[in-house]
């Protein structure tokens, strides 16, 4: 059985296809954000054609020496006519600059947002004529072999794409369909259960995503494909297209049969007075029909929960106090979870009691604004013990948010020079 | 002075503003969607769909020009830091 640790020989995917990547198995954080309890690779592939060869991604700088030496053993570099770069970051562009001088002929085939995201990681300028942006359905030449593009961003980076190697159905999936999981053994048949890395690394890297990933499963499932080459992980040649479909089933959504809008009103209380204020929110979203509303102290659950129930949230209210003039610790806590998953254009609101300055409740909508979701209605602060006008103002708040989330909120018009 | 109005759509509102005003100036009042970055143009963070009447804002300037064709903005959308309302009605939402 082919093993990767045995030498720093290439190991033969296909007849003509190699992989020439590295193992980085000492590994244990990746991207500060994800855990990797038993390192990465980071795959890389030459593919000889009968007009030249093409090597897909390369590695992380730290391993070029590994890279260059197995791919040396099946290329040499007068050969390579195409070099394809399926996502820039750094583990994956890491031997690109060398390669390129290594490989004078090659031209380099990038997506159209990476041709202009390149500039910010390397000086371009003396290889700038060598690099051809490629879009969906553009299609290179390796002779009896061809390389078909697909145009696939947001996995996880504005820059990625799909690369096909037409003739052998093979995906060269980039970042897309793999996982931090570091087996010598290389494929999917013979490694150890990477099962959890794979929904692991989905769930932390491309959730954020999901309608961006459903895009892409809609490009390349109807294609014929019989082996998926990621760029992390095992390579897929074991029944391939169940990963692809693990990925349609991730990324669906959770919630079946609800025809209602939902709000989800979280808060968090010192003395009472905040969680006040929510039920008052909460009432008044109630008085709205087709809103499905429901009430959460942040103090009562574990974020994950919370972070699901989001994803498939229409509206989000956040009831923090303010504690030496910010909001409170656990609400940053779940306002920064929520780059997991996509919250983008949903309704969000904030409101809270507070002793003194009251700063928590324009700051939480300044973050629901920098995480792209819709603020339309003023958050409602209070000082101290919310009054009866005050908890009139929460009501309202609640039932405008609800308004807004059916469709039915009154247009507002406003003169430019009321707003000072 | 020529008015215009400038209809936030994500949050419902309209603003009956100045001719010459850039987008900038009052989606951060109204509290609409749009997010800023560098506020110069040169980021595209606050990329901006114009839902209707994107005859009425002025032809966008060689630097926001560039800068949408570098991210590859699709037609009718701007930078709201660029932006600048000439008359009539807009209609605009984040991208």
């Amino acid at each position: 059985m082919p093993h990767a640790g045995a030498s720093h020989n290439a190991v033969t995917v296909l007849p003509g296809v190699h992989w020439v990547g590295a193992l980085d198995p000492d590994l244990r954080s990746f991207d500060i954000i994800l855990r990797t309890a038993n390192g990465t690779s980071y795959n890389a592939y030459a593919v000889r054609g009968s007009q030249g060869v093409a090597v897909i991604d390369t590695v992380k700088e730290m391993y070029a020496g590994t890279f260059f030496r197995r791919l040396e053993s099946v290329a040499r570099y007068e050969e390579i006519t195409t070099i394809v770069l399926n996502h820039l970051e750094p583990d994956h562009s890491g031997a690109l600059p060398e390669l390129m001088e290594r490989a004078p002929k090659a031209k380099l085939y990038v997506s159209p947002q990476a041709r202009n995201m390149m500039k910010g990681l390397f000086d371009t300028g003396p290889v700038e004529h060598r690099i051809i942006p490629v879009n969906t359905g553009d299609r290179i030449s390796l002779g009896d072999r061809s390389l078909r593009f697909f145009n696939t961003p947001y996995l996880h980076w504005p820059d990625t794409q799909c690369t096909f190697l037409e003739q052998d159905g093979v995906l060269f999936s980039g970042d897309f369909l793999g996982c931090h999981f570091c087996d010598a053994r290389l494929f999917n048949d013979a490694v150890g259960d990477f099962r959890f890395s794979f929904d692991y690394y989905y769930s932390h890297i491309m959730r954020p995503f999901r309608d961006h990933v459903r895009h892409a499963l809609d490009l390349i499932q109807p294609l014929p494909i019989s082996l998926v080459a990621p760029a992390h992980g095992p390579i897929l040649r074991e029944s391939p297209l169940d990963y692809v479909q693990r990925y349609r089933t991730l990324s669906a959504s959770n919630l079946h049969g609800a025809e209602s809008k939902t709000l989800l009103v979280f808060y968090i209380s010192s003395y009472g007075s905040t969680r006040r204020m929510a039920e008052f929110v909460a009432a008044g979203a109630e008085q709205v029909d087709g809103v499905r509303v429901s009430l959460y102290d942040i103090e009562g659950s574990e974020t994950a929960p919370f972070v699901d129930l989001i994803e498939e949230a229409d509206g989000l209210v956040f009831g923090s106090p303010t504690i030496n003039g910010d909001a409170v610790k656990p609400v940053w806590d779940m306002l920064s979870s929520l780059t997991l998953v996509n919250v983008k254009g949903k309704l969000g609101a904030a409101f809270g009691s507070y002793g003194w300055s009251g700063e928590a409740v324009p700051m939480v909508e300044d973050r629901l604004r920098r995480l792209k979701l819709r603020v339309p209605v003023a958050g409602v602060r209070a000082r101290l013990i919310p009054t009866p006008e005050e908890l009139a103002q929460c009501r309202e708040l609640g039932r405008q948010s609800a308004l807004h989330l059916v469709g039915k909120a009154d247009a507002r018009v406003i003169d430019m020079a009321a707003l000072g | 002075m020529a008015k215009a109005q400038v209809t936030f759509q994500d949050i419902g509102v309209t603003v009956t503003v100045p001719a010459g005003t850039r987008l900038i100036e009052v989606s951060e009042k109204v509290g609409a969607g749009i997010t800023y970055g560098c506020r110069e143009g040169e980021c595209c963070t606050c990329l901006t769909k114009i839902v209707s009447g994107d005859e009425n804002l002025a032809t966008p300037s060689s630097l926001e020009a560039r800068v949408l064709s570098d991210n590859l903005a699709p037609s009718k959308h701007r930078l709201a830091c660029q932006a600048q309302v000439l008359g009539g009605a807009i209609t605009v939402k984040p991208a």
